[in-house]
């Protein structure tokens, strides 16, 4: 579903992806480990289209598109979601009219008709229900002096409701309690499915004992250094990079 | 449909940058070309004006015949010449009409493109409960709810009729907020003014409605000098709106028009703006020229004038919708919204000027620059001696997309009482890639997100507009920044 193949991304001049290669089928979860600097977040907004993030070789293709140079909307309509490690705040834009805005344009982009403000309406408060959020979130403006688990929350939810083909998680889970740790994962196991891929980032192995991956990667100095099953991350839980990046090295 | 998708797939329909550019013909009837004495006597006999108004006319346009022109603003443009325009034209039309049905169907189609519907039926027919005056070029042609608003006491007229109806009235406040020689494009509209919307609401009435005049620039090379006069009495209430748009047309054309509110005590005033006359192409060729000067006269203890105004429009924007604060404990706000994207200019700003006792003013202005326009926030506030604890509040926020685009802010503060306090809060910022990015990742495109952040950017002044024109207002946002980022 998700190829990668030697990709090389630089940002301001320095390369950050130095050659990845990753691959992600269908109906697997995929996490993605590594330390920090290491380039995670530039592999996450690299796939996304951001501005900045120069293409230098290699190739990615989502469902067997390239997406290389395409805007970052139309990857977003190919089914692309990015659960943001910094969500963004746009004042005096309410929650409600950004999914409302987002929903549509998606749906226009893939060629269905705009829901109306009723059907609208419906979805969202089935969504919240599920995922267990208060409506009033969607009356303030987006991520507006929200709390880290708030914004996170607010992340999965809009994944929830854009149903995309394949998520991308950066690091939703840090700065989660435990109880908003599982509304977070319960709200991604319940967008798990045959035809779904999703990329998880992470720093920890608690996040994957509520989401349980298929694969393991690890990802240091641009690069996948190591993968293996689940078993890889409570290993490196164990014991830290170190000994791993050495073995690597050697 | 959300409004900013709403505004992307009309653009897209009309593939053209400006909706309202069409031009409708129909046959009108013109004064000479240029400004004299002459010219002035033919449009007050055409409108049958008084004695007295004549006279006032041309002591206006002697007084403006030694005025210059200001060039203080932060504008810069070619010099007008003021014999080169048509300063009269009305659609031809053997009488006046008695009513809407008597109105030229061509004139109501036009106003039915802009989206004011007139015809009273339509409009009962749950469109909006706004009553209108529409004037097209110089005149008004049609005023509706008349009977309803006739019911609560409420009169609403073209300021023609009023002069014919309401002489006193009109000769008492005419030229009482904005004297005659206030300044050079005052002086102008006072010669040569053709038509606008006068509005008395009695005392303790609360008018029932909205009140909404449209403007519309049809001729070529015609000004338009619209005068609008608005008197709330003792306890009453009446929300205004007016709303503008012109012709595509590679010319300048000059609007010049002077707007007077005055509300006595524990009244109300609230004047709002959707100001779309026809900003000129990408490279700056035609536009209006919009010189305006609106002033609200809190006479009143308690009294209260709230501005609001969406400026998206005009080649070149000069304008300080002003509140003179005399009636103790009277307030006065401006929230004012001003974008300029590619070669526009915008000069606008209030002036606040605190009289009386415990006087208070509050000032919201978010100005948007895109393009290679210029925008200048340009606001006075002033304690007089008299005006014990009078507060006022200043926010001033410049938000710029692209990088060959200005803002500027020039904030005057006079204070002549110690107890006064005077509070001014001013940022400028790009638009944040990071918040476009976002946008775009959910699927949002480029600019439509750029509608949605400065949409929310504006949020604080927009939601003082009446509802009904609120979501207007907002594609109009959209709109008029199409073609600014990408
Ligand atoms: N805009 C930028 N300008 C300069 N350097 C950048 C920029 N963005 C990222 N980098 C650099 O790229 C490298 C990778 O950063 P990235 O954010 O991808 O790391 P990460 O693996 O996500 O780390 P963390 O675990 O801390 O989130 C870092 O050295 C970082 O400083
Ligand atoms: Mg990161």
């Amino acid at each position: 579903m998700l190829e990668i193949n030697d990709l090389r991304v630089s940002v301001e001049g320095k390369q950050i992806l130095k050659g990845l290669n990753l691959s992600v089928p269908a109906g697997e979860v995929h996490a993605i480990m590594g330390p920090n600097g290491a380039g995670k977040s530039t592999l996450a907004y690299a796939l996304a289209g951001r501005e900045g993030y120069e293409h230098e070789g290699g190739s990615a293709k989502l469902l067997g598109n390239s997406i290389i140079g395409l805007d970052p909307e139309d990857r977003a309509a190919l089914g692309l979601f990015l659960a943001f490690q910094y969500p963004v705040e746009i004042p005096g834009v309410a929650g409600m009219t950004f999914l409302k805005t987002a929903l549509n344009s998606m749906r226009v982009a893939r060629g269905q008709e705009e829901l109306s403000a009723l059907d609208f309406l419906k979805l969202v408060r089935e969504r919240l229900k599920s995922l267990g959020i208060d409506e009033a979130m969607l009356k303030r403006p987006v991520n507006v002096g929200f709390s880290g688990g708030e914004k996170k929350r607010n992340e999965v939810l809009q994944m929830a409701m854009l149903e995309p083909k394949f998520c991308v998680l950066d690091e939703t889970d840090s700065g989660l309690d435990i109880d908003a740790l599982k509304v977070v994962a319960d709200g991604v196991n319940a967008l798990r499915s045959p035809d779904r891929g999703m990329l998880v980032i992470t720093h920890y192995q608690r996040l994957l004992d509520y989401i349980k991956p298929d694969r393991v990667h690890v990802l240091a100095s641009g690069q996948i250094v190591k993968s293996g099953g689940p078993e890889l991350a409570l290993q490196l839980e164990a014991e830290g990079y170190g000994e791993l990046l050495k073995e690597t090295a050697a | 449909m959300s409004a900013t998708a709403e505004t992307i797939a009309d653009v897209e329909k009309l593939g053209d940058r400006y909706k309202y550019g069409f031009v409708t013909e129909i046959e009108s009837e013109t004064a000479p070309k240029g400004l004299s004495e002459d010219v002035i006597r033919f449009i007050s006999a055409k409108k049958e004006e008084p004695d007295w108004l004549l006279e006032w006319r041309l002591q206006a346009y002697a007084k403006w015949q030694k005025m210059t022109e200001p060039n203080w603003a932060k504008l810069g443009y070619p010099p007008i010449d003021y014999q080169d325009s048509y300063y009269y034209s009305a659609p031809k039309q053997k009488d006046a009409p008695k009513s809407l049905d008597e109105v030229d169907p061509e004139l109501l189609e036009t106003y039915a493109k802009l989206g004011i519907p007139l015809k009273e039926q339509e409009m009962l027919a749950g469109v909006r409960n706004v009553a209108v005056d529409a004037v097209f070029d110089s005149v008004s042609v049609a005023t509706t709810f008349k009977a309803k608003l006739a019911e609560a006491g409420v009169i609403f007229c073209s300021i023609s009729e009023a002069v014919r109806e309401y002489p006193d009235l009109v000769r008492k406040y005419l030229g009482s907020v904005v004297p005659q020689d206030d300044n050079f494009f005052a002086a102008l509209n006072c010669a040569v003014y053709t038509d606008g919307s006068f509005v008395y609401v009695p005392k303790g009435v609360k008018c029932p409605m909205e009140l909404s005049t449209y403007f519309r620039i049809n001729a070529e090379n015609t000004g338009q000098f619209e005068r609008t006069l608005i008197i709330a009495d003792e306890g009453s209430y009446v929300s205004y709106l007016e709303g503008c748009t012109a012709p595509m047309r590679d010319e300048n054309q000059l609007h010049a028009a002077v707007v007077e509110l005055v509300a006595h005590k524990d009244a109300e005033i609230k004047y709002s703006t959707v100001q779309n006359w026809y900003p000129g192409d990408e490279n700056g060729k035609g536009g209006i020229y919009n010189f305006v000067t609106k002033r609200a006269l809190c006479q009143g203890d308690r009294s209260k004038v709230m501005w609001t105004q969406v400026e998206t429009g005009s080649a070149i924007t000069w304008k300080y919708p002003s509140c003179v604060l005399q009636g103790d404990d009277s307030q006065g706000e401006f929230y004012s919204v001003a974008i300029a994207n590619n070669m526009q200019q915008a000069d606008t700003g209030t002036k606040m000027i605190h009289m009386g006792k415990r006087t208070r003013s509050r000032i919201i202005s978010k100005g948007i620059s895109a393009g290679r326009a210029q925008n200048s926030y340009r606001g006075l506030v002033k304690m007089l001696p008299s005006a014990d604890k009078g507060r006022n509040f200043t926010q001033c926020d410049s938000l710029l997309i692209g990088d060959k685009c200005g803002a500027h802010t020039f904030p005057y503060i006079e204070s002549q009482n110690r107890s006064a306090r005077v509070e001014h809060e001013a940022t400028t910022s790009k638009i944040s890639e990071d918040q476009l990015f976002y946008c775009r990742q959910r699927g949002i495109g480029e600019e439509e997100a750029v509608a949605l952040v400065v949409n929310g950017f504006c949020r604080e002044v927009l939601q003082q507009l009446p509802m009904e024109f609120a979501v207007e207002a907002q594609k109009l946002v959209g709109i008029s920044l199409e073609g600014s980022v990408g």
